[in-house]
């Protein structure tokens, strides 16, 4: 599901529970969506990025 | 109108008490006068224990007197934001859905301040269920900031930082999912830390977002922060108060790229003369790169929107008109996260840990201002920084948030105030709780502007 179609199903739900006051918010929520899906430290199950050095340890 | 207030410290009454020169008892009386006198117009309090407030003092001063020491605590007058369970009393959360609560037993962090001897005065105001950073959306009604009555203390522990700044309480004990100590200690001219994850217990602390919540204080100075951390953290590594050390030498990096890119005028200005001033001292100051630092508003809200979603979930069903609209509405939206998206921004949380523990690689701390704005007017949805209007939330979120995905340890500290004397802090990132602690009693003299803090 992308970003778009998980909005526009989240909005129709959202209208049909009566609260459309969620939209703004849903709409953040699927701007955040597609940063985090095109950022670069997402698998990729087809092997073609690379997964990086191992980070550092937390600071635990 | 405002004006520059001058805060006692805990320290300070302790060391009095033990002096002789004032008794608990004096002391809690006069927390208790100021919160008859100003309360009704800064509306701190949700809570106040004014008998049993009393008597707990007494019972400091009858045990000091036979010589039974406590210790740094011991009949000092604490507040406590209204998160915290004490047996016996309602815990609010500022929200009508807490309505018939009582808790059974103590906080773990309540039964510490109160086996140390500390005096808890009452129980905060606060943002409902912490879940904002202007205390505007309380059951209660929202929290002023005692020194201009129009705008907000910031919060969401704005009831614990306008307590301590009006003089109510010598210190208040706080929560911080996304900078919940640090901004209304900015705003307030507090100090505020921010512990490392998990080193102060939340057992009996109404949640917000589990992976991301911090208990720690809201008081005057580095040491009473470090006398509070003490007492209530699960093994501190710190002895309390640390003797400052010297500045010189001290090696800070300052996170340029995305956290000084949007910063009002003022705060701005304030955060460069502190920068200047830490350098005359020897500081050693040099950039520092967080990558990934683009991403941390939309990991903070799937991480944030998503956890307090499961925990209000079945209050949401059951009486969704018990909540303030506002607050509705933002937990049903993270009913509506996707665990695909969720998995991600926790894959997220370690690259950014990760950036922040290399940057604090060979330094003492990073230094970044704590809020980006100084208090912010009540009842405003944007707030105008540099030449552009931006919601108060993200603004406000924008510098302290960060360290909470991460759990480093951080710490705010007045640094400056404004052409109208509203507060301005600057924060300090460590890699552990006791050696920020050593850092910031080495540094807070020149970031406060050369003054001493309150003694």
């Amino acid at each position: 599901m992308t970003p778009e179609d998980w909005l526009e199903s989240a909005r129709a739900d959202a209208e049909r529970r009566d609260l459309p006051d969620l939209r703004p918010t849903l709409e953040g929520l699927a701007r955040s969506a597609g940063l985090l899906r095109g950022a670069d430290w997402n698998d990729d199950a087809s092997g073609a990025r690379d997964t990086g050095p191992e980070a550092p340890a937390p600071a635990r | 109108m405002t004006a520059s207030v001058e805060l006692p410290s805990l320290m300070g009454l302790a060391r009095a008490i033990r002096a002789g020169e004032t008794t608990s008892e004096t002391a809690t009386e006069r927390c208790l006068a100021v919160i008859r006198d100003r309360d009704p117009s800064i509306n701190a309090f949700i809570t106040v224990l004014g008998e049993s407030a009393l008597d707990a003092a007494r019972a400091a001063d009858r045990e000091l007197q036979s010589g039974h020491d406590r210790g740094l605590l011991h009949g000092v007058p604490i507040s406590i934001k209204d998160l915290f369970d004490m047996a016996g009393l309602p815990t609010t959360a500022a929200s009508h859905v807490r309505r018939g609560h009582v808790a059974a037993r103590d906080a773990t962090v309540v039964a510490r301040l109160r086996d140390a001897g500390a005096v808890l005065v009452g129980k905060t105001n606060l943002h409902e269920f912490a879940l904002g950073t202007t205390n505007e959306e309380s059951a209660y009604g929202p929290v002023h900031h005692p020194l201009d009555a129009t705008r907000s203390p910031g919060g969401s522990s704005g009831g614990s930082a306008a307590s301590v700044l009006a003089g109510m309480a010598y210190a208040s004990i706080g929560t911080d999912t996304g900078g919940s100590i640090r901004i209304p200690s900015a705003a307030c001219g507090l100090v505020g830390l921010k512990p490392r994850f998990r080193e102060v217990p939340t057992h009996g602390v109404v949640p917000l977002s589990a992976s991301l919540d911090h208990v720690g204080p809201l008081c005057a100075t580095v040491a009473d922060a470090a006398a509070i951390f003490h007492t209530i953290a699960e093994a501190p590594a710190v002895e309390a108060p640390p003797a400052p050390g010297p500045a010189r030498g001290l090696r800070l990096g300052v996170p340029r790229r995305y956290f000084l890119d949007l910063l009002d005028d003022e705060v701005a200005r304030a955060f460069d003369d502190t920068c200047a001033r830490l350098a005359a001292a020897g500081v050693v100051l040099d950039d520092v790169t967080i990558p990934h630092a683009s991403d941390i508003a939309a990991i903070y809200l799937h991480v944030a929107l998503t956890e307090a979603a499961a925990f209000h979930a079945r209050t949401l069903e059951s009486r969704p008109d018990d909540y303030t609209p506002t607050l509705r509405v933002r937990l049903e939206a993270g009913r509506y996260v996707l665990a695909e998206d969720y998995l991600r921004a926790l894959r997220g949380r370690d690259v950014l840990r990760g950036e922040v523990s290399a940057a604090l690689e060979g330094r003492d701390g990073l230094l970044l201002p704590a809020l980006a704005v100084p208090a912010t007017p009540l009842g405003a949805a944007t707030v105008r920084v540099g030449s552009v209007d931006e919601p108060v939330r993200n603004v406000t979120l924008r510098l302290t948030q960060l360290f909470n995905i991460t759990g480093h340890p951080a710490i705010s500290i007045p640094c400056g105030t404004t052409g109208a004397g509203l507060p301005i802090g600057a924060q300090l990132v460590g890699p552990a709780t006791a050696a920020l602690l050593q850092t910031a009693a080495a540094l807070e003299t020149p970031i406060r502007g050369g003054r001493g803090p309150a003694r």
